[in-house]
């Protein structure tokens, strides 16, 4: 197997395409930088001048507006500049093929990519074809990964639980199409989170996922009790009725998260989501809004977890 | 006609099991079992002389895909890899499901006087898998079986009734055994590279369900049936005991499947991406090991050139296969070494197996047949990069290795073919 594309010769970040196979000391790195980053979200001025001078190129191949978003208030913050293509719609339905598209913007000056693309790889591929002073940032690759989002759970887990080694943290819902699960699970298990979990259907379980260190459950109560931690996974509409669920009535009955379920797990749980949330699909929204959610504080984490992955791979 | 002699040659004869150094005449296009005056003479001290290789897939891409390959292109590269008989799929643009197109292809394959061709002729009109085709007549043209390469027959009714016609008139069907259901949207092995990276699976089972119903089928129809490209396990397991049955199947693995699994998708490398997909690390075990025992009749390359622009994509998105025709003596011998058979009986799953699985004659060095052999030297190391592959496809997993065993010279029908100096 080829060398790890994420890190330069010296072992340091270059791109963030996927958390599996980062050590552990650059995850607690990133995590460490984003502190301070939450502070100047709450400055009169919110800004610091780390990425002046430099472009960061938002490509969404896939539409999104929350994380998107999310990215361009990070750079801005930074300092950078910011330039948002919504390629879903623009050069790639001409025919346009994907490195061609980057060649040109590349040719645009750009210093950070941060690609959304709806085919589990496609970052890899830029990465391979950019130049040594460009780097690239994957917000989101099929099922694959969805880095910066597995780094703000990975956040927020420290934020509120410490430390990562007592824990017990249940992922729940559609792992199977889920990039945000894969990401969080390499991230736990990285920083020695020593049982991690997986709740749900059969069919919502991709092959062989215990290979990934996690222990699977089917029935939700077995599978939250004493918890720490609950993730609730995001249910895609066209999932809901088909060959994989009957019914999102019938999904929300087992797996949908309520008061009675979260009371099997610790009393000073948290509840995390990485949105957007269906409410009485996934979850319920007295938990949602209820004292163990955690989940707004999730979107302001994100921006300083983005933060420092763009001034940590931009300084490298 | 040219007389032509191979000296002091190491003659490895799989059919007859014959190894020992010796020389090899050919008169009239034939091998001679008389010592005559040659016109030509091959020295050949120190390296081996065994028949030419019998690929039974490589895709030639023409009709319909010149600017993958063309006829010549990929001729070149079947002489150069000493392929000197192969089996083209029906898989072309528009696929071989006339006569006429058949005709053409072998006309143009003899004019360019190399490799011999042997076309596979489509099982259902343009591949759809509803309407059979004119059988009869394109087995006039020159099919030596039908076929559906990589497109599905989905209606299990249509396949029952080609598979009857076909054994009606005694002609051979050659099938990938892979559910089209199960296998939909998928492009990897359904296991725990596939989930790691996120890609849609293929379940190992879609192969075992669909080959299942197509023994299933043999057993009702008589028809004989080759099995193309097995990838699991459990597969070569039922063709064992269908053999045992005495059902008249025989298989073949594609070359990058005896070598390869899913641990080479690496980072999402394209050039793994294949039909039927690389699945785990066991399976490829049982696939090597099928083949030595002789379950698997034969290793192909399943030779399919395929433009950079369509494999510098997305794993998902790029498409599906690989070059084969100049890897498949070195990946063979490769094999052969690993499982510590001798030569004779490694070369055999390229040459006198699937010769027997074609019904030719060549494949074999005897008096009276046809004059179609490679002279290699089996030691000689040679690096994979695109400036040595003559094939216009350069996509292969392989691209950097260093293998053993290089071509020195090719020939067909008694006429060198392909000379490397």
């Amino acid at each position: 197997m080829a060398a790890n594309p994420q890190l330069n010769a010296n072992g340091e970040l270059q791109h963030l395409l996927c958390i599996e196979g980062l050590p552990r000391e650059i995850l607690t790195q990133i995590l460490d930088t984003a502190e301070p980053f939450t502070g100047v979200t709450e400055r009169e001025v919110k800004k610091v001048p780390l990425l002046r001078g430099k472009s960061v190129f938002n490509l969404f191949f896939e539409a999104s507006t929350r994380t998107r978003t999310t990215f361009e208030i990070a750079a801005k913050r930074l300092s950078a500049d910011v330039i948002n293509l919504n390629i879903a719609v623009s050069s790639q339905s001409k025919g346009e093929s994907l490195l061609d598209t980057v060649a040109n913007l590349s040719a645009m000056q750009a210093d950070v990519f941060v690609v959304r693309h709806a085919s589990s790889g496609a970052p890899y591929l830029i990465a391979r074809h950019v130049k040594p002073h460009e780097h690239v940032i994957n917000a989101g690759d099929g099922r694959h990964a969805h880095p910066t989002q597995g780094l703000l759970d990975l956040y927020t887990i420290r934020h509120y639980k410490k430390d990562f080694t007592r824990l017990t943290v249940a992922i729940v819902g559609d792992v199977l199409h889920s990039r945000v699960a894969r990401s969080l699970i390499h991230g736990l298990t990285t920083l020695g989170v020593p049982e991690v979990r997986v709740i749900g259907p059969q069919t919502l379980l991709p092959a062989g996922v215990e290979s990934l260190g996690v222990r699977v459950f089917h029935d939700m109560r077995a599978g939250l009790k004493d918890c720490d931690v609950v993730v609730m996974l995001r249910l895609q509409n066209e999932r809901m009725n088909g060959a994989l669920l009957p019914s999102a009535q019938e999904f929300f009955k087992h797996y949908g998260l309520t008061a009675d379920k979260l009371a099997l797990a610790r009393s000073d749980a948290i509840v995390m989501h990485p949105g957007p949330m269906n409410r009485g699909v996934e979850i319920d929204s007295s938990v949602a809004d209820g004292p163990h959610s955690v989940i707004l504080p999730q979107v302001t984490f994100g921006i300083a977890v983005r933060m420092a992955v763009m001034s940590i791979v931009a300084g490298n | 006609m040219t007389k032509l002699l191979i000296k002091g040659a190491r003659i490895v004869d799989p059919a007859s099991g014959r190894d020992e150094v010796g020389d090899v005449f050919i008169a009239d296009g034939k091998i001679s079992a008389n010592n005559e005056k040659a016109d030509q003479t091959v020295e050949a001290k120190g390296l081996v002389v065994a028949p030419g290789l019998i690929d039974l897939s490589a895709r030639l891409r023409e009709p319909g895909y010149e600017y993958k390959a063309t006829l010549e292109s990929e001729m070149d590269a079947a002489v150069a890899g000493g392929v000197t008989s192969l089996a083209c799929p029906p898989d072309t643009d528009p696929p071989l499901d006339e006569p006429g197109l058949v005709d053409m292809l072998r006309r143009r394959a003899k004019a360019l006087a190399r490799a011999r061709v042997y076309p596979i002729g489509a099982l259902t009109v343009k591949l759809a898998g509803e309407r059979l085709t004119e059988m009869a007549e394109l087995s006039e043209a020159g099919c030596v079986a039908f076929s559906q390469a990589n497109a599905p027959l989905a209606d299990t009714q249509v396949l029952w009734r080609a598979m009857q016609y076909a054994a009606t008139f005694g002609f051979p069907v050659w099938l990938r055994a892979e559910d089209r259901s199960l296998a939909h949207g998928g492009v990897a092995h359904d296991g725990e590279v596939a989930t790691r990276l996120g890609l849609p699976g293929i379940p190992a089972f879609a192969e075992t369900i669909a080959l299942d119903t197509l023994l299933q089928l043999v057993r009702a129809t008589g028809s004989r049936v080759h099995v193309c490209r097995l990838s699991s396990a459990v597969a070569v397991e039922m063709i064992r005991a269908a053999k045992k049955e005495g059902l008249p199947v025989s298989c073949d693995v594609g070359i990058h499947h005896v070598h390869l699994s899913e641990m080479d998708l690496g980072y999402y490398d394209s050039h793994c991406r294949l039909e039927p997909p690389l699945r785990s690390q066991r399976d490829r075990a049982a696939l090597a090991a099928g083949l030595a025992e002789g379950t698997i009749d034969c290793a192909v390359s399943d030779h399919t050139p395929v433009d950079e622009d369509q494999k510098q994509k997305p794993f998902s998105e790029a498409e599906p296969g690989a070059v084969g025709l100049e890897l498949l003596l070195p990946l063979v011998l490769k094999w052969g070494a690993q499982q510590k058979l001798p030569l004779a009986k490694t070369l055999a799953r390229v040459t006198s197996d699937p010769a027997r699985v074609l019904g030719v004659q060549s494949g074999r060095i005897a008096p009276g047949a046809p004059a179609d052999l490679v002279v290699f030297d089996p030691a000689e190391l040679w690096r994979v990069v695109p400036e040595a592959l003559k094939s216009q496809g350069k996509n292969t997993p392989f691209l950097g290795y260093e293998l053993a065993g290089r071509v020195r010279t090719t020939i067909v029908a008694g006429k060198v073919v392909y000379e490397r100096r």
